[in-house]
């Protein structure tokens, strides 16, 4: 799942060279909230699950306990 | 009270994306109009336009932020960026002295467009988190104002087709009265869509006529119609004393402002021009240029609002013959929509330094596509080729939807 983040992540941020961990914050990757909340969407659409916006969510590891407990 | 001068000017426009190429095209009389390629328009009545060609966001906008920012922002920011470059004011001036008073008539009207499909087809819960930051009409002055740190006055005026010279006669007087000392003013459009399309064809404004030569033709007796423009016209502004101060390249100097309402219809202008006729005349009387001045007919440039609809040009020459009276008939008067269209809030600007450039160089840009005289319409259009006549002041006139009348005036400035 991590790989599948990573590469969303990437695409959004045009930027191949992101090294992303569990522990890589949104904040790290320089995306404010509205960022954030479009980035969600993405993800969303791609795990076709739906994510409530938190403003608990501040890491790849936190989004990754989302998707999980919403698959 | 301050004087206040022009010290730099930038635009994005149907007939070039930087000032010199739209100048040297104005003045050749070239167009930019023909069919649309923004989208399928066969199904419309309307299916010219002039269209901004070969536009390169990423020359002035950070990469990531483009898709974060509607066209008719990121034209503004591109304007703006020719604007501040021409004048090297950055870091001349104090930040809450630098102000931006960027307008747009509608706004993020293709953002809307994209986002109210997606909220029909997909739910409002996909609708963009940006949905509403890119479309709201002020973002393009205040996307400036961010990337320039200019932290002044910031007043992003909306009143459809005047709205840039608005913000121009406003900034004029924000720093005639002391509230700044620069200010980016100007406007930005790009409603190049079918959904503006429709409408605008639907309250009967556009031509219908789909040939490029022959749509866009103010005061002409064939016309029937304007032709929708897109682009951003921004100029700075900017106390004269700051401006000696720091050995800026001075333009020319603004010296009046009209601002007034016709209160009477959504569309149409009033019958007896009364509303603009009052803006021209305070315009003219705060640049204490006396209307009956013997040499204002020699000296005077008028740059109209001169859509091309029947009834925009009968009623803007009226209005001009009610002030200047005889002496309008001596007025060379063209209307550069003949090459660029329509450009809705950004008009005002694009005219405003189409003018600026008159007053520079003693050269007066053609009213194109000009055949059959109008017996309404019987001043002095400069037809078809640029004429030299060396002038001292100039009036740029903008008329809105909603009967908003505004005009500047320029001149060059005295020894």
């Amino acid at each position: 799942m991590l790989d599948k983040i990573t590469q969303i992540v990437n695409d959004y941020t045009s930027n191949q060279e992101l090294d992303i961990t569990e522990q890589t914050t949104f904040a790290d990757l320089a995306l404010d909230s509205l960022d954030t909340v479009e980035l969600l969407m993405k993800i969303e659409e791609e795990f076709s699950v739906r994510i409530e916006m938190s403003e608990d969510i501040k890491s790849v590891g936190d989004l990754i306990k989302i998707i999980e407990s919403a698959q | 009270m301050k004087r206040v001068v022009v010290t730099g000017l930038g635009c994005v426009s149907p007939v070039g994306n930087d000032v010199n190429t739209f100048w040297q095209n104005l003045i050749a009389g070239k167009h930019g109009f023909g069919e649309i390629t923004k989208f399928d328009a066969s199904d419309l009545k309307t299916k010219i336009a002039a269209e901004v060609k070969d536009f390169h966001p990423e020359d002035s906008i950070e990469k990531t932020a483009i898709r974060k920012t509607d066209l008719f922002a990121q034209y503004a920011l591109a304007a703006a960026a020719q604007a501040i470059e021409d004048s090297h004011i950055l870091n001349q001036v104090e930040p809450n002295r630098f102000g931006v008073y960027v307008g747009s008539g509608v706004g993020g009207i293709s953002t809307f467009l994209t986002e109210t499909e997606k909220m029909l087809t997909k739910g409002p819960q996909r609708i963009s988190p940006f949905f509403i930051p890119m479309m709201i009409a002020n973002m393009a002055s205040a996307s400036i104002a961010m990337k320039y740190n200019a932290q002044g006055p910031n007043l992003p005026i909306v009143s459809a087709c005047a709205t840039s010279t608005h913000t121009i006669g406003e900034a004029f007087r924000a720093i005639k009265y002391g509230y700044a000392d620069a200010i980016v003013a100007g406007g930005a459009e790009a409603s190049i869509n079918p959904l503006a399309l429709g409408g605008f064809i639907n309250c009967m404004a556009l031509s219908t006529t789909n040939d490029p030569d022959n749509s866009s033709i103010p005061f002409d007796k064939r016309r029937d119609g304007f032709v929708l423009g897109e682009g951003a016209g921004i100029i700075i502004l900017e106390a004269y004393e700051h401006a000696l101060k720091r050995n800026a390249r001075i333009y020319c100097e603004i010296s009046g402002y009209g601002n007034t309402c016709d209160a009477y219809h959504m569309t149409a202008p009033h019958p007896e021009a009364a509303g603009a006729i009052e803006m021209i005349r305070l315009a003219v009387e705060e640049s204490s240029q006396s209307p009956s001045s013997a040499d204002v007919g020699e000296s005077l440039y008028i740059n109209p609002h001169g859509t091309s609809t029947p009834l925009n040009d009968k009623s803007e020459t009226l209005a001009i013959k009610a002030v200047f009276g005889e002496m309008a008939y001596r007025i060379p008067i063209s209307s550069t929509k003949s090459m660029t269209g329509h450009m809705l809030g950004a008009a005002g600007g694009v005219e405003a330094i189409a003018t600026v450039k008159a007053l520079e160089t003693g050269i007066i840009p053609p009213t194109i596509g000009y055949k059959e005289p109008d017996p309404d319409c019987d001043l002095d259009y400069v037809p078809n080729t640029a004429r030299n006549h060396d002038i001292d002041k100039a009036l740029s006139i903008s008329l809105g939807f909603g009967g908003h009348n505004a005009g500047i005036v320029l001149n060059k400035l005295a020894q």
